[in-house]
């Protein structure tokens, strides 16, 4: 889903990267708060952690493979601010570095994949958070739900912007169509892979996932007294 | 693992084109780029300037093409959109071949493969002629924002070290009968994968305290030489302004 150049035309792609300027700017500011002064070497190797996911390709059906889009799991497991400057590098990187993405793509690029695959992700996860008990056995789910969620939402807006300033004389609900058929397809694999991976993180290190936090906190020192002698083991 | 941070892409040169200093050729990159895709699409006499500019660079870079048009496949999924448009496009059909096909489906499928390619090569050559400690001392130099300018430094010093990491982990996979690509053996990749968001989360927290002890205060003094050895001379230089 890396749009290449020449897809959008001139001005939406202008525009599009002002939106992704102003929501990497308040990323930013907003992404010390999430790993403070250890923001640029984190953010720097969980970028190379989504860069080394998104290598993996899953056969969606019909001879094409789709692969991890990661908005929705960094969101998860940074915060979603970092995450974005996450995902914004990621692009950033692909696009000057292996002409993945065209240069000129790269603000829409960002606002898909980075604002509202990240943002979508995230929101999606804190709301089902609200709902569902508090335990740490529900971050894993409401991952997942985040992940399912961004990925057909990211389509949707790509079809909006195609529809401003696509290039290509095809109807837009014909797009429409496809897009989301597709793409509700890819979030299916993205959320079964979220959800999997934010589980597995979760039962070694819940400390990690920045989406556990709130739950971390609320726990309370528990000392338990064994009920019988303990045994010595090596 | 110590092994050279070079991108893949990179390819050793001594041309003007590589000389050139990348806060100009970054800038160059995106106004070719958006003529390009701000041609419109009847003017095909322009797309054949385009890319005569451009394989004159080439040229000039001494960079082959042989080693370029290979890198070219991440292109395909969208050639293969562009090959479809004249099918699934509304407006007056046509003869081609003897198929019937839409005419600005035609029209517009040819607009996408010609700008696509021309994006697509363009980028190949600057990343060819460009090593990535230059671009990110071309990024700075263009003012964006010194923040992201250090993940980006830290993102591309470690990407070989965490992609070898997750290389390693598939090798183990495969080599005890698991397919990584089966979504039936995604739980396996599914752990790999935490375990590998652990082990680069952790190499950032030894990183950063590797760096507090050596006088990081959040701001880098200098990206210059992240991710090859600069001369000392240079350094000072580059740190002095």
């Amino acid at each position: 889903m890396h749009v290449p150049d020449g897809f959008l035309d001139a001005p939406t792609s202008v525009a599009t990267g002002a939106v992704a300027a102003a929501g990497v700017a308040i990323a930013l500011r907003r992404a010390r708060d999430e790993l403070d002064d250890r923001t640029a070497p984190m953010a720097g190797l969980v970028a190379a952690f989504v860069f080394a996911g998104q290598m993996i390709n899953f056969p969606v059906g019909a001879g094409t493979s789709g692969h991890l889009m990661g908005g929705a799991l960094a969101a998860v497991l940074v915060g979603p601010w970092a995450a974005v400057l996450c995902i914004s590098v990621v692009l950033l990187v692909q696009a000057l570095f292996m002409a993945d993405g065209g240069v000129t793509a790269l603000g829409t690029n960002v606002t898909l994949l980075a604002l509202v695959g990240a943002g979508v992700g995230w929101l999606v996860f804190r709301g089902l958070q609200a709902v569902l008990p508090r335990h740490l056995a529900m971050v894993a789910p409401a991952a997942a739900i985040g992940a399912l969620a961004s990925v057909p939402v990211a389509a949707t807006v790509f079809t909006g912007l195609f529809a401003m300033g696509g290039v290509a004389p095809v109807e837009v609900g014909t797009v429409l169509t496809a897009m989301l058929g597709w793409h509700t397809l890819i979030g299916v694999g993205e959320a079964l892979i979220t959800g999997l991976v934010v589980g597995s993180i979760v039962a070694v290190r819940p400390d990690l996932v920045y989406g556990a936090r709130r739950l971390l906190a609320a726990r309370e020192l528990e000392i338990r007294t064994p009920a019988s002698t303990p045994e010595v083991t090596a | 693992m110590g092994a050279g941070h070079g991108h893949r892409l990179h390819f050793h040169g001594h041309s003007a084109v590589h000389r050139a200093p990348a806060h100009l050729k970054i800038p160059a990159l995106l106004a070719f780029v958006l003529v390009v895709v701000a041609t419109p699409r009847e003017w095909f006499a322009v797309y054949a300037v385009h890319l005569a500019v451009l394989l004159g660079v080439i040229a000039v870079s001494r960079v082959p093409l042989r080693y370029l048009a290979p890198r070219m496949v991440v292109e395909v999924p969208f050639v293969v959109f562009a090959l479809l448009m004249p099918f699934v496009a509304t407006g007056p059909r046509t003869e081609v071949l003897g198929l019937t096909v839409s005419e600005p489906g035609l029209l517009a499928g040819w607009a996408l493969l010609a700008k696509g390619t021309l994006g697509v090569l363009a980028s190949l050559t600057l990343a060819a002629t460009t090593e990535p400690a230059d671009v990110l001392r071309g990024l700075r130099r263009l003012r964006l924002p010194s923040l992201l300018v250090e993940i980006m430094g830290f993102m591309v010093r470690y990407l070989d070290v965490v992609t070898a990491d997750l290389t390693r982990m598939l090798t183990a996979m495969r080599s005890r009968g698991v397919d990584p690509r089966s979504p039936r053996h995604w739980p396996v990749l599914a752990r790999s994968l935490g375990s590998l968001f652990i082990r680069s989360y952790e190499r950032g927290e030894r990183v950063h305290l590797a760096m507090v002890s050596r006088g990081y205060t959040g701001e880098l003094p200098d990206l210059a030489d992240l991710g090859r050895g600069v001369p000392a001379h240079h350094h000072h230089a580059q740190a002095a302004s």
